[in-house]
């Protein structure tokens, strides 16, 4: 591993913000921006692995870039759960590049400097959340991250895109303006304290009254994590190109928010306190509220990427249960989810988006006989489908495998009855699709022949589907780098 | 020549280089001879401040009468801090001013800077001096200066709003000289630190109370504190906006500074917030204005009444900090003071560059000028941050003081108070850049170029400063605590 840069955490973070800066600059220059765009997810993604491997090998990685008032600084510092988010986010950020190249090109989309920049500067507040050392600083990118992706979601321009992007907007800097904001001061005024620390740092400091009111604040104030009733800027969301439902809104925009739930239950509550506040229960059954009513609202979407971000809503609220449920192995699960359903997700919205490119279809009742026009794509529908669902030869199996082992350690029997039913409306709402490409005729008219989306858009769907598979087998990695946390530090 | 004799020169620089200015012809030599004036005027406050700060207060006795006899100058932390900002804005302001001043003033611009230093040197004095009296004589020296300042506006509004600020404005002032004068007449003295001694004495007296109530509501309209605020918007919008850039960032400061300084030193605060129920009063105007100012700014199409209207809110938020009565929320207070100075002159200074290219003001003209002018925007959506109170910017680091006097305190109302309206502000913000940025241009619009460097340099400083302050608070933050501090008096127990 020492062959990769080892860099600061701060200027991994840099890299996007710099590359963006510098997309930019080549506005009206489509191949100077196709490139810097190459460029600087490479170097991120060297950058991030590069770091990993330092990390794993023992180094302890704190960084604090400028102290503003005493004791409130901006600062970094790398543990098990935010090298996991760095190390999805970088990795699928350079499989979703050539998707995204291909899909906007061959779409037809116009102001491509102004979409990669923000795509990149997105992806840069996702390293700086994945990394931050205190409230402070997560709060900082967490901004970032609502403020860059408008842009991406109103791409279109249309009046619809506008509306659709400023519900987005509104619903996460309200949460998080209005919720997320003072309970951090809160937290800052009865602790004196903003850093993530293991085992949490109110314990002793707030009473469990104020505690529930602030895990309220907190975990509803993380409306990228999309607990119901704040989860309506996910559906609004997908009036954005595919490259961005795909990388942002199934990955690092949602994955941010569920991310920040497991790092405050761990780091700013810790398991033992939660287990001690009224809240952690009604969050823990909200959650799971979330989690059936969004798969039943997903099986009668019949606009694919509807049905799609439906699913991520409840998804989500999988790993916020895991959270809450205030278990070591729930938490763990929860964080292999995070994994496991980032590349389950981003492979279904890559095939919506190559089945929209190619056939120009977005409903689910659209889909017959397309098996046979477009094998390699509904070929890894069917793979993400498992992974999300949880079936093997996916990863998926370990993260659910763990997070119902985890409800049923910490005797919550319902939620344990959520789990698995929502598992079992899983496979209703997403196998269908696929059951229809490949058993059901094409529609009068249509011609059978081969007609894939373009390469650049294949290639990447089809290596994260392999990725679901490759999980399968080393998930053993996911669960040995999280188990470090409640193991007492790396060392 | 020691720092103390240098000191009454930050008011007497200005004081007498405008009457050489308005001499001189042309339009480049008074520009030149003001700019030097007020950078002297600058640099002599910075030397200032430390000493104030590390020292205790400096008294300058005026030919060398001693007080309470002669006119006193007195600088301690609080005046030293507040005399900094005014003679740096101005300073800051005129980098920025003669593409702007030479597009919107025909004519030589000898009178113009003239009266442009007699305001300056009208502030400077007041926040300067140690004398009651003095006080009002430089409050209208810098008022009467500014109505004419205002009254060079291009709009012919320009001269009601002048008018309309005269009356409010001599209404103000002639409260403060009717308080100052009932001071005077139960004490017989007119020098603050000698009233100070005096006035414990008299709590009981009638015509004290009456004079603390004459010079409150005189500074709350002179600050444009809710709801006094009607002359603001108008005078604001339609004035030069070399002038409205450097009033936003200086007049309601400096009448803020006299507030407390009566408040807090004059009469202490176990007397102001004793007799009357002054902090119920100005929590509650504070907080109305909070929300009738970002209220009526989310609403308004001209973008420099927009900000006018913003800042009523901002007085809000430093009346705020004032009404808690605790060392954290004066401190607030104070740091607000600076802050909103620096995102308010950056504001205008960005709708300056607009108006120097476009003319217009106005939201539905500046409909995809982001493509066209894209660094002055920039510069716009970044102060825009600040104002709102964003994480590394200036404006986050007095929100997040005001919030700490609030927690401390208990008040967790006004947390969400505070919450709400920079809320609001996030709003009336974000609508200029989406007009900018994702509205297309009107139909018909001319295509018209970014802004000349001499206008975006100092309006990318002042934008500079924000962040700059925003992250290294040590200049700030210690220079309102011991300003604070110097008001309160050490461990003043308020009830």
């Amino acid at each position: 591993m020492s062959l990769l840069p080892q860099l600061s955490p701060f200027t991994i973070v840099l890299i996007p913000f710099a590359g963006a800066i510098a997309i930019a600059f080549a506005a009206g220059r489509p191949g100077l921006i196709q490139l810097l765009s190459w460029l600087t997810a490479g170097a991120f993604l060297l950058a991030v692995w590069g770091l990993a491997g330092a990390v794993l090998t023992g180094t302890v990685v704190e960084q604090a870039v400028w102290e503003i008032l005493p004791g409130m600084a901006i600062a970094f510092s790398i543990e098990p759960l935010g090298l996991l988010f760095a190390l999805l986010a970088s990795t699928l950020w350079i499989l979703a590049t050539p998707y995204a190249i291909g899909y906007m090109t061959h779409g037809g989309y116009g102001n491509l400097a102004r979409f990669f920049a923000c795509y990149a500067i997105a992806l840069g507040a996702a390293a700086g959340i994945a990394f931050a050392d205190n409230l402070l600083t997560m709060f900082l990118f967490y901004e970032i991250l609502s403020v860059s992706t408008y842009p991406l979601v109103a791409h279109d321009g249309t009046e619809k895109a506008k509306r659709g992007a400023r519900t987005y907007l509104v619903l996460l800097l309200l949460t998080s303006i209005c919720l997320w904001l003072p309970a951090m001061v809160w937290t800052w005024a009865a602790t004196g304290s903003m850093t993530f620390t293991p085992g949490g740092i109110l314990a002793g400091h707030v009473d469990p009254v104020a505690g529930s009111i602030l895990l309220i604040l907190f975990l509803f104030g993380t409306g990228k994590a999309a607990l119901m009733p704040f989860h309506r800027w996910l559906p609004s969301a997908m009036v954005a190109p595919t490259p961005v439902s795909a990388l942002l809104h199934a990955v690092a925009v949602v994955k941010a928010g569920v991310f920040v739930a497991l790092k405050l239950a761990i780091y700013i509550f810790g398991l033992d306190y939660l287990k001690t506040l009224w809240s952690t229960d009604f969050v823990l059954y909200v959650a799971a509220f979330t989690m059936l009513t969004a798969s039943l609202v997903a099986m009668h979407q019949d606009n694919l990427k509807a049905r799609l971000a439906y699913s991520t809503v409840s998804q989500l609220s999988y790993i916020v249960v895991g959270a809450m449920l205030a278990s070591q192995l729930a938490a763990i699960g929860g964080g292999m989810h995070m994994l496991m359903h980032g590349f389950g997700k981003i492979t279904l919205f890559f095939c919506a988006g190559a089945i929209y490119l190619a056939s120009k279809k977005t409903l689910v009742s659209e889909l017959d006989g397309l098996g046979r026009k477009m094998p390699i794509t509904m070929t890894a529908f069917l793979l993400g489908a498992l992974c999300v669902i949880g079936l093997p030869p996916t990863g998926g199996l370990w993260s659910k495998w763990h997070l119902v082992s985890g409800a049923f350690d910490s005797g919550h029997g319902l939620i344990l009855a959520a789990y698995l039913a929502s598992t079992l409306l899983n496979i209703v709402y997403l196998l269908p699709p696929v059951l229809r490409a490949f058993l059901k005729p094409l529609p009068e008219g249509e011609s059978a022949g081969f007609k894939e989306a373009p390469w650049l858009c294949v290639i990447p769907l089809s290596l994260t589907a392999l990725g679901t598979i490759m999980l399968f087998f080393a998930a053993q990695g996911g669960y040995n780098l999280m188990a470090v946390i409640f193991d007492g530090g790396w060392n | 020549m020691n720092l103390l004799a240098l000191m009454p020169f930050i008011v007497l620089i200005p004081l007498i280089a405008s009457g050489v200015v308005a001499l001189l012809p042309g339009r480049t030599l008074p520009w030149v001879a003001t700019l030097l004036a007020a950078l002297a005027s600058a640099v002599i406050a910075a030397l200032v401040l430390p000493e104030a700060i590390g020292q205790g207060p400096m008294s300058y006795p005026f030919g060398n009468w001693p007080p309470p006899i002669g006119i006193e100058y007195r600088v301690d932390a609080a005046n030293a801090f507040v005399a900094l900002l005014v003679a740096g804005m101005a300073a800051i302001t005129l980098l920025w001013a003669p593409k702007s001043v030479a597009a919107e003033i025909e004519g030589r611009h000898g009178t113009f800077y003239a009266l442009f230093l007699l305001a300056l040197a009208g502030l400077l004095g007041i926040t300067l001096t140690g004398d009651a009296f003095n006080v009002f004589v430089f409050l209208e020296i810098s008022s009467l200066a500014t109505y004419a300042l205002i009254a060079y506006g291009q709009d012919r509004r320009a001269l009601l709003a002048a008018f309309r600020y005269l009356i409010m404005g001599t209404v103000g002032a002639t409260f403060l000289l009717i308080g100052i004068a009932f001071l005077y007449m139960v004490t017989g003295t007119l020098n603050m630190a000698d009233l100070a001694e005096r006035l414990p004495e008299l709590r009981d007296n009638n015509a004290v109370r009456a004079a603390l109530a004459f010079i409150i509501v005189g500074m709350g309209l002179k600050l444009a504190l809710l709801p006094l605020h009607l002359w603001l918007p108008n005078a604001y919008a339609y004035a030069p906006n070399f002038v409205t850039a450097f009033l936003a960032g200086t007049a309601t400061k400096v009448a803020l500074y006299v507030m407390l300084r009566f408040v807090f030193t004059v009469f202490a605060p176990d007397y102001s917030f004793v007799v009357l129920p002054l902090s119920t009063v100005l929590m509650v105007l504070a907080v109305a204005g909070m929300f009738a100012g970002s209220w009526v700014a989310m609403f308004q199409i001209h973008l420099k009444r927009m900000l006018a209207y913003s800042s009523v809110a901002q007085v809000g938020y430093m009346v705020l900090g004032v009404s808690l009565a605790t060392l954290t929320g004066l401190t607030a207070a104070f740091l607000h003071l600076f802050n909103h100075a620096l995102i308010k002159t950056a504001l205008f200074m960005a709708i300056g560059c607009v108006m120097y290219r476009t003319g217009s003001a106005k939201l539905d003209d500046l409909r995809g000028l982001g493509r066209e002018m894209p660094w002055t925007l920039t510069a716009f959506a970044l102060a825009g941050l600040s104002i709102i109170g964003v994480p590394t910017t200036a404006g986050f680091i007095s929100k997040w003081y005001l919030v700490l006097a609030s927690v401390e305190v208990g008040a967790w109302w006004l947390v969400a108070l505070i919450v709400i309206t920079s809320l609001m502000a996030v709003y009336y913000i974000w609508r200029v850049i989406e007009a900018a940025w994702f509205s297309p241009r009107p139909q018909g619009a001319v295509a018209v170029q970014e802004a000349p460097l001499a206008l975006l340099l100092p309006t990318w400083l002042v934008v500079g400063l924000n962040f700059y302050f925003g992250l290294d608070t040590r200049l700030t933050v210690g220079a309102s605590t011991a300003a604070a501090e110097a008001l309160l008096g050490a461990g003043v127990a308020l009830p």
